[in-house]
């Protein structure tokens, strides 16, 4: 653990892009676990006298069209953007790495119905398909979040399976299957560790790209309901008000939306300097 | 036939055949997966229990799941995919009204990106370091960060509320101008053969602010993988060996390095498409864009299913046509590709 984080200040040290881009993580996380404690008001309280106010040191965000603090609001949102992004992406990378790791591992059949399913699901415009399996499967937070996982799936499975099938005949696996390791123990102890920094790389471009995804699935009207406090949705809500010069509603929730997706782009290469074994030396 | 070039054309198009047959299973399951009793999904909110009994076995419901399959394939090679619920029409005649109006800004925003995005990065490979170069990687890192129906927001705001200079994003047209004759159902080429540069200069104005919008989007990639494929090609052999020759700097960079560029170049157009088709449903919603997203969108929120599998069906077969096309193209292009059969 010590060695952890010796070896983070290290990496800190390196390249100010990466402290930016961790720091501005490091907010948007707390947002999304204190975002409540935080805001100056209740995201959901109306007030009828005080719609459409532009921002102000009341409301540093200014209202929205039924008096809501848009400031209170886009920091509560952060969680649940923040949520469905980091578990449909955790979820896609846990299968999407089984499989990508199997198929590159044993080739053959395996192979052969992974790189087919993968070559299927990017058959479509991803956007689309997310579209289409939204609206056949039910329009819920949940069903989001499952069209995600399946639109991120053949990503990971790529990767894992390039890189497994380019270091599957390396050294130290042939030392670790001389010492008499099975095949699944070399996969989880040798090979995976080996490629995680190249899927650390995928992971923090998805998450981004799941963010923008989901948000603009709320944004047609698909997922989260009205009176939630969303990005995509906070968005959609203050479209209609902008041709009128409101610009306030729309604007916030957007510039969060992008920060956020911003940072995570910013992240990838930090993340493989800190999770790529050969550094730890 | 022994034109290696059409063998290798002949075998691309056989590859696409498993593409298509997985989008086919995929969009018989959607249909399939709706919750509870697609039948009565099918029938619409009206139904009573005999055109529900009806609708299930015109679907074939009542039939094992292969045949199920079969009946459905089939309907779909006629043209089938079911009637909208909204407007009472078939899905199919829908989505082909609209269809002229998504393409002509997809294109649109697509050319942008390129006239932009190709120089750029080519800018960026000549003179890696420089401020162009830096200029380069700014945008690509903000282009892909940016959501698309937010940038359309902004500008609408900027240049139609603030500066004045875009008309009202609402359609393809404003309402003093009516559309003109329909021949390829693209208005830019419609007014056109009419004649009519008024309704022209119309079209275009209405289509600029959606068309930079889906531009900015697809420009970071572009962008992006020009300059690295320029960077690739400007350290190779062949370039060194060209200016060595003493070949003027402009035919070492068109003739010698861009030529070889385009290859990779072309080869990830295939995921643009794919960006491009999805965030053109956003910028439609954002501009009341009277394209086949829009109707996919009115046909999500009123549940009429028929509708929104049919756009996905049309857009994936869209997808790999768009896919097939640069593959032909990229087949034609590199001298390679024929001499490896």
């Amino acid at each position: 653990m010590k060695q952890f984080f010796r070896h983070f200040k290290y990496i800190m040290g390196e390249n100010p892009v990466t402290v930016l881009s961790f720091s501005m993580f490091f907010i948007i996380i707390f947002f999304a676990l204190f975002g409540s404690w935080i805001a100056p008001y209740d995201p959901y309280v109306t007030d009828a006298a005080n719609t459409l106010s532009p921002p102000s040191w009341q409301h540093l965000f200014g209202t929205d069209n039924l008096g809501r603090d848009v400031f209170s609001r886009v920091i509560i949102a952060t969680r649940l953007d923040l949520g469905i992004a980091v578990s449909a992406v955790a979820v896609s990378f846990l299968i999407g790495s089984i499989l990508g790791c199997s198929a590159g591992f044993w080739g053959g059949w395996t192979d052969r119905i992974v790189g087919r399913l993968s070559d299927t699901i990017m058959a479509f415009p991803l956007f689309v398909l997310a579209m289409g399996i939204v609206s056949a499967m039910g329009n819920s937070v949940e069903n989001i979040i499952y069209a995600t996982i399946i639109i991120n799936l053949p990503f990971y499975a790529r990767v894992s399976r390039t890189e497994v099938s380019v270091q599957r005949n390396a050294g130290y696996v042939q030392a670790a299957r001389l010492s008499g390791c099975s095949d699944t123990r070399i996969l989880a102890t040798q090979l995976f560790p080996n490629i995680l920094p190249t899927m650390m790389v995928q992971v923090s471009l998805n998450m981004g790209w799941a963010i923008i995804n989901a948000a603009g699935l709320s944004f047609i009207g698909l997922g989260v309901r009205a009176p939630e406090a969303e990005w995509g949705i906070m968005v959609a809500e203050g479209a209609t008000y902008i041709v009128s010069g409101e610009w306030w509603m729309a604007f916030f929730p957007g510039v969060a939306l992008m920060l956020a997706v911003f940072c995570f782009n910013l992240m990838g290469d930090g993340m493989r300097d800190l999770v790529d074994p050969q550094r730890r030396t | 036939m022994n034109n290696p070039v059409f063998v290798q054309i002949g075998r691309r198009l056989l590859q696409a055949l498993p593409s298509v047959l997985g989008i086919i299973v995929i969009s018989f399951v959607l249909t399939r997966a709706l919750p509870g009793d697609p039948a009565v999904y099918f029938a619409g909110a009206m139904a009573d229990e005999a055109s529900i009994q009806q609708v299930r076995e015109s679907l074939g419901l009542n039939k094992s799941w292969f045949e199920q399959f079969v009946i459905y394939t089939g309907n779909m090679l006629q043209g089938d995919l079911g009637r909208s619920l909204n407007t009472g029409s078939p899905v199919l005649e829908e989505l082909m009204t609209r269809l002229p109006a998504s393409l002509e800004l997809t294109f649109m925003g697509l050319g942008l990106a390129i006239i932009v995005a190709v120089p750029l990065g080519i800018a960026a490979a000549t003179r890696p370091g420089s401020w162009v170069d830096h200029l380069c990687r700014m945008l690509v890192t903000a282009g892909v960060s940016l959501p698309t129906f937010f940038t359309g927001l902004f500008l609408i705001y900027v240049f139609y509320y603030l500066v004045g200079w875009a008309p009202s994003p609402l359609g393809r047209l404003e309402i003093m101008y009516l559309s003109p004759p329909h021949v390829t159902g693209f208005y830019l080429i419609d007014s056109i053969i009419d004649s009519d540069a008024e309704t022209f200069f119309a079209t275009l104005r209405q289509l600029v602010l959606p068309a930079v919008t889906l531009g900015l989007f697809v420009l970071a990639p572009i962008a992006r993988m020009t300059r690295a494929a320029m960077l690739n090609a400007l350290a190779s052999d062949y370039v060194r060996t060209a200016r060595a020759n003493g070949l003027s700097r402009s035919t070492v960079l068109t003739t010698y390095a861009l030529r070889n560029a385009s290859l990779p170049l072309l080869t990830t157009l295939g995921m643009v498409f794919s960006f491009l088709l999805g965030s053109n449903v956003l910028v439609e919603k954002v501009f009341s864009w009277p394209g086949i997203g829009s109707f996919a969108i009115e046909a999500l929120v009123a549940s009429d299913y028929a509708s929104v599998q049919g756009f996905v069906l049309v857009m994936a077969l869209m997808f790999v046509m768009m896919n097939l096309f640069i593959d032909l193209l990229l087949t034609l292009v590199d001298p390679r590709v024929s001499l490896e059969t």
